[in-house]
């Protein structure tokens, strides 16, 4: 099979055998390649390979091999249930939530008035805080059912006062990330709006098309893309938001606030039960890669038709 | 509605109705505007307050303002300062070791693997830090990496480093190939390439890129929550103390969060624009 290609002149000269070590394209991409297998995929095989074991740190000597005990107790307690749900509502409550409000203030960024420049620049800052200094300030000065700003709010509108937190605590933690997120889609769909043409719009208002019209057959196919890569990138983030449960309501009342990484965390860090941690932890890399392949395969289908079209 | 625009007195008309709509509209973006930034006003704002004055319903909001809460808050601070700056910083410098002679190669020498490659690279950050955080938890212990900052180093670089990879892929595409195909003409090797030419015509990615990835580091939280208790803890765990009993002083509370954020807050603020490239990995430029 070989001898088809062999060279047939002989002018050829064979290369040059390699003294010393030679900087190769493919010795460039190892060092990364191998430093996030070390760091991703060995730590997940190994926590596939733990919650196949009733594994609890209290008791390190004995882990007797369970099989998938740990994924029938997950997946038959109704609370746990309840913590995926909790995971979803709250990824999905806030990406709504910020992809309305992004758009909506991206489209008003989008024109042309004093101060613009300073109003854009201004309204990332949010996404820059740290979540646990979100979750502090909104807890303690915001929400407070006494002293906070929100309760002074309501009450000289003359309400009964709120514990928020207490109350509506799925809402509130919503409301804090979608403070943190909404900057993130207003960017990024801004970003989409400033690279449509104007003479497309032009050229539609010259042939009488409406505002609704307008922004349904040029604006909106032009800003899928950049919807898209919203939704991708922050449900990614949001099933994974940690940092501001932790530092307001703590998955709390009960577990009305609970979502798949705190209460791996609870599982891990507080009741040791290393077996059920790993278990909830894979459940969630699916959960996670599914949804992320599906919005992948969305986000290249449309690439596509654009690019055919 | 349809009719085709002319110099007449309905044109007129609809010029003044779109001037008034477009002023409604400004007004509207600003109080949305100033909506967003209020609670971050209102942090700054008390930490300048006593804490009386923070705590006050309702609230104050014209006050002397004091420096006391700087003061009070800088002892706890100022280690959580240096722990933060040491693993933002280093876990930024080891994902640019590691990753700028990847994108290069990428970039440069693309083979057909090069965009699975890239896509898989992509992939490690979709992966929740739950599902690595036990064993990683387990191993560090064994190792003696808990709550130590090469520990943390090690963990924000695995976060950060698809981050560069592709970032600076996407800048070392843009340099254009002549320069490289003229170098390799004067026989340039592969190293001579990465160091004379990729490095230095991407100076202003690697800046935008070396700031996101600081920023990430700064803010992060599971991993140093989880990885870190008192030696090395970061801003983010000296912050989360202040969840429980300290959250009873909202005005020393306000003074160390201002000091966390306002760093981030400035560099967000430069980097803007590199922003949306580095949060969309390219694909929203």
């Amino acid at each position: 099979m070989t001898t088809a290609v062999r060279p047939t002149t002989t002018t050829a000269s064979p290369p040059a055998p390699k003294r010393g070590f030679k900087l190769t394209p493919a010795a460039l991409i190892w060092p990364a390649m191998l430093y996030l297998i070390l760091t991703t995929q060995v730590p997940f095989f190994m926590t596939i390979y733990y919650s196949f074991f009733n594994y609890n740190l209290v008791i390190p000597d004995n882990r007797p091999f369970i099989g998938f005990g740990n994924y029938a107790t997950l997946l038959t307690n109704p609370q746990n249930l309840q913590v995926v749900l909790n995971t979803v509502i709250l990824a999905g409550g806030t990406l709504i939530l910020t992809l309305f409000i992004g758009g909506a203030m991206a489209m008003l960024l989008n024109r042309n008035f004093p101060g613009r420049g300073l109003l854009r620049t201004l309204m990332i800052s949010s996404f820059l805080v740290m979540p646990i200094v979100t979750a502090v300030v909104w807890k303690n000065m915001l929400l407070n059912p006494v002293f906070g700003f929100f309760s002074w709010v309501v009450a000289s509108l003359g309400g009964q006062p709120v514990d928020w937190l207490a109350q509506f605590p799925m809402a509130s933690v919503i409301a804090m990330i979608t403070w943190e997120w909404t900057p993130f889609a207003m960017l990024i769909l801004l970003t989409g709006l400033q690279s449509l043409p104007d003479d497309q719009l032009e050229a539609a208002r010259l042939d009488g098309a409406s505002p609704l019209q307008e922004f349904q057959h040029i604006v909106m196919p032009h800003w899928t893309q950049a919807i898209q890569v919203v939704v991708l990138m922050e449900t990614i983030a949001l099933l994974q938001v940690y940092g501001e449960i932790y530092g307001s309501t703590s998955g709390g009342p009960g577990l009305a606030t609970t979502n798949l990484p705190y209460f791996i965390y609870q599982k891990a860090f507080a009741e040791y039960n290393i077996g059920l941690a790993s278990a909830a932890g894979v459940i969630t890399v699916i959960l996670t890669n599914i949804l992320a392949v599906y919005l992948l395969r969305m986000i290249n289908r449309t690439n596509q038709t654009n690019k055919g079209g | 509605m349809t009719t085709i625009p002319s110099n007449s007195m309905p044109v007129k008309r609809d010029k003044n109705r779109i001037k008034v709509r477009n002023t409604v509209l400004t007004v509207i973006t600003y109080l949305i505007a100033i909506a967003f930034l209020f609670p971050l006003v209102w942090m700054f704002l008390a930490a300048f307050k006593t804490e009386a004055e923070a705590f006050a319903s309702p609230p104050v909001f014209a006050f002397t303002p004091i420096l006391e809460n700087f003061k009070a808050a800088l002892p706890s601070y100022f280690p959580a300062l240096k722990n933060s700056l040491i693993a933002a910083i280093g876990s930024t410098l080891l994902a640019f070791v590691l990753g700028l002679p990847a994108a290069f190669a990428l970039a440069v020498y693309p083979t057909t693997r090069a965009q699975g490659t890239l896509t898989w690279m992509l992939s490690t950050k979709m992966m929740p830090a739950v599902g690595v955080i036990v064993p990683l938890f387990l191993l560090f212990r064994n190792l003696h990496l808990l709550d130590t900052l090469p520990g943390l180093i090690l963990m924000y670089t695995t976060m950060n480093l698809p981050l560069v990879v592709w970032m600076m892929h996407s800048y070392m595409t843009e340099i254009p190939f002549a320069i490289y195909e003229a170098a390799k003409v004067d026989g340039a090797s592969v190293a001579q390439e990465f160091f004379g030419i990729a490095l230095p015509l991407s100076t202003p990615g690697m800046a935008a890129t070396a700031l996101l990835a600081v920023i990430f580091a700064w803010n992060e939280v599971f991993f140093a929550v989880n990885l870190t208790s008192s030696d090395a803890a970061p801003l983010s765990v000296f912050i989360s103390s202040f969840k429980t009993s300290m959250g009873l002083f909202w005005a020393q509370m306000s003074a160390a969060a201002a000091l966390t954020v306002l760093p981030v807050l400035i560099f967000g603020w430069v980097a803007q624009r590199q922003l949306v490239r580095g949060l969309s990995f390219g694909a929203v430029k």
